[in-house]
């Protein structure tokens, strides 16, 4: 008797079962665990209970959140307790064994583009870090996700947690993209069609021509907003693409080791004819470049539209969401996207700091100039150093961006103090345009990294294509 | 962790969907000690740049002092892995919600800190809203051995929970420690793993 066709998700959530209780809850091992400055409370806990970290060479860390991005010096973080915490991830590390990224390594950065530019993440493995991000690493045929704090504990005391199962569910983008339209757009359009709960409970699997066509760092981009539509993970199938990527990657395997990955890995995509729990369609072609309006992701928006008109809400309480949110954002329904001026731009964060995000940017910048403050905050310290040996900071420099010093999640979500004042409306390549997000009264509106760059030239929103031209 | 059996107090209603966990507790105070989070919750929605009560927000108006349960619209607490968004309702004496769904980790981090997330149906919801905004400081009774929730109409719905979760929160069961009692198990999977995909063990 054969079984039925079985699906990514499936074969990886099997391959990690330590236990199967029979009232549907899993023991599941934990094979690879990031950790970053945030990490303290996990390791407050271990010291509570007297536990130790079972698996130390599962675990790698580097400092993110509260990094300075004009300083590399922890001495100069301001606030003595964001300071005591980035000074923490390096004396628990050091006392437990964990692999450390630190500040002054070029490999430090934010925990989600380390960990795929290291060849931590691989495909077939669960991984889990503490922060709800952590789906990004799905783009390399991972099944990773976000856990809290108490959890963070337990897989460092026990390296397993208990789960259960998730449903999936298949999101297919066929056809070829638009010049301009980049992985950015397409989980834009993906989110504005399903909803901010639209995968609630599921992991998602993309899948199609144009999510096959993009490179691992578009796949991770569009990975990491996940969590945004709501969605316990997101995977993309491991295919050359994604072996091309690894091949040499510093904890990526050698050798022997390499072919025998590669064998295992060439297994893991989902069998022809798996069954899914739900499965949504979109055509490449119709994605244009988007812009979110409002303070959920899901209010997002093809460039060429207009402010929606609260009045045209199906229901009393859409119509007063969407109400409350114009206000926060201080926008006039009927405006057209491309009238709306923009005081600020952030080009950075895991969703869109690797190298490709800056090149794009860079493309609309070169031979133009900033007329409205425009930082880039590259993703690692690899990065940054790829972009320099490119000429990439020259050509922001030239067009009057400003080329931040050291890597981290800065302006994302301004835990380092990189926010904006209140009123301003900020351009942001990041995944998040919540009230508050980027500063009290900061408004976020989400883009790529080609559109950020794209209204930081013409300070306002503005369709790239046309830059492009 | 303190077991959770019986909840019978006085509820909050919060009308919009999608509220994320950077609305429970802005980013900007998480690097600091529990103590000092739980004034924040709900910051930035209960206070003006001033620090002053915003008087539209449903925490600061009058009958709502003694509320420990929230009941909330769809997609409650999605967003940021942040436990803070959990620990600073605790701290705050709301140990129980009702919402039609939440953020997936907000969910599980209740378990982690004795408070238990209800989903029900966006219908019962709604009314249950509507009869708190009513009648401010009416009580929810919430009975988790029957799985039950009673309303201010003392209508009475049943939810759902899985075993596992319900026994821990019923007996106050600690994760980790249960956990620990799996060390044969864990050690069984890995000595397998070792022998299938030796390259992910580094040093050790
Ligand atoms: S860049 Fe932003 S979303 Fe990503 S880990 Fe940092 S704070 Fe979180």
């Amino acid at each position: 008797m054969t079984s039925p066709p079985q699906t990514m998700f499936e074969k990886i959530w099997r391959r990690h079962i330590v236990v199967d209780r029979d009232d549907g809850y899993t023991l599941l091992y934990v094979d690879r665990h990031l950790m970053h400055d945030g990490s303290e409370g996990g390791y407050a806990q271990l010291r509570r209970r007297k536990l130790k970290l079972r698996r130390p060479d599962r675990g790698f860390a580097t400092p993110d959140h509260y990094v300075l991005s004009n300083s590399g010096n922890r001495a100069d973080i301001p606030d003595a307790q964001h300071r005591r915490l980035v000074e923490r991830i390096t004396e628990n590390t050091a006392a437990s064994g964990v692999t450390l990224f630190d500040l002054g390594d070029e490999r430090q950065g934010i925990a989600h583009v380390v960990g795929p530019e290291q060849g931590i993440t691989q495909p077939g493995l669960t991984l889990v870090c503490g922060d709800s991000h952590t789906s990004t690493h799905g783009a390399l045929g991972a099944l990773a996700f976000g856990i809290g704090t108490s959890e963070v504990a337990q897989v460092m005391a026990t390296q397993c947690l208990w789960q259960r199962k998730p449903k999936a569910m298949r999101v297919s983008v066929d056809g070829a993209l638009g010049d301009g339209v980049t992985a950015k757009d397409v989980i834009l359009a993906i989110i504005a069609k399903i909803g901010a709960a639209g995968a609630v409970g599921h992991v998602i699997e993309y899948a199609g021509s144009a999510i096959r066509g993009l490179s691992i760092e578009g796949r991770l981009t569009v990975c990491n907003m996940s969590i945004e539509a709501g969605g316990k993970a997101g995977m993309v199938a491991p295919d050359d693409t994604t072996i091309a990527y690894l091949d040499g990657r510093p904890f990526a395997p050698k050798g022997a080791e390499w072919d025998k990955a590669v064998a295992f890995w060439r297994g893991v995509p989902s069998e022809e004819g798996a069954a899914f729990d739900r499965d949504v369609s979109l055509d490449a072609a119709a994605i244009v470049p988007m812009v979110t309006w409002g303070t959920s992701p899901e209010d997002a928006l093809p460039i060429t539209a207009r402010i929606p008109e609260p009045s045209t809400a199906p229901d009393g309480a859409k119509k007063d969401s969407m109400e409350r949110a114009l206000d926060y954002m201080g926008l006039v329904p009927g405006t057209p996207l491309e009238q709306v001026a923009v005081d600020r731009v952030f080009i950075g964060s895991c969703t869109n700091s690797r190298i490709e995000d800056l090149r794009a940017a860079a493309k609309v910048a070169e031979g133009r100039k900033a007329v409205i403050p425009a930082w880039v905050v590259a993703g690692s310290g690899l990065v940054k150093k790829q972009a320099e040996a490119e000429g990439l900071d020259k050509v922001f420099r030239d067009a009057g961006f400003e080329w931040r010093e050291q890597p981290g999640c800065s302006m994302c979500v301004g835990m380092n103090g990189d926010t904006g004042k209140p009123g301003q409306r900020i351009a942001s390549t990041s995944n998040r345009n919540f009230v508050g997000r980027q500063g009290p009264g900061v408004r976020t509106h989400l883009v790529s990294p080609a559109m950020a760059a794209a209204a930081a030239v013409s300070g306002r929103f503005t369709d790239v294509r046309r830059l492009l031209g | 962790m303190e077991p959770f059996t019986t909840l019978e107090a006085p509820a909050i209603p919060i009308d919009q969907p999608n509220v994320d966990t950077d609305q429970i507790i802005p980013a900007r105070f998480l690097g600091r000690p529990r103590p000092d989070q739980a004034k924040h919750l709900f910051n930035d929605l209960r206070y003006d740049a001033d620090g002053k009560p915003r008087s539209e927000f449903i925490m600061n108006r009058p009958g709502y002092e003694g509320a420990r349960i929230v009941v909330a619209e769809r997609n409650f607490a999605c967003g940021s892995s942040r436990e803070t968004a959990v620990t600073v309702m605790v701290d705050n004496g709301l140990k129980a919600f009702i919402a039609p769904s939440f953020g997936d980790i907000f969910f599980n981090n209740c378990f982690q800190n004795g408070a238990l997330p209800i989903r029900l149906d966006a219908a019962r919801v709604a009314e249950l809203r509507a009869q708190l905004r009513d009648r401010p400081g009416t009580a929810i009774a919430i009975d988790l051995a029957k799985q039950t929730v009673t309303g201010p109409d003392g209508k009475t719905d049943r939810f759902e929970i899985d075993s596992f979760r319900k026994d821990c929160l019923l007996k106050g069961v600690d994760e980790v420690n249960l956990t620990l009692g799996y060390e044969a198990d864990i050690a069984a999977f890995e000595a397998r793993q070792h022998q299938e995909m030796g390259w992910l063990d580094g040093r050790r």
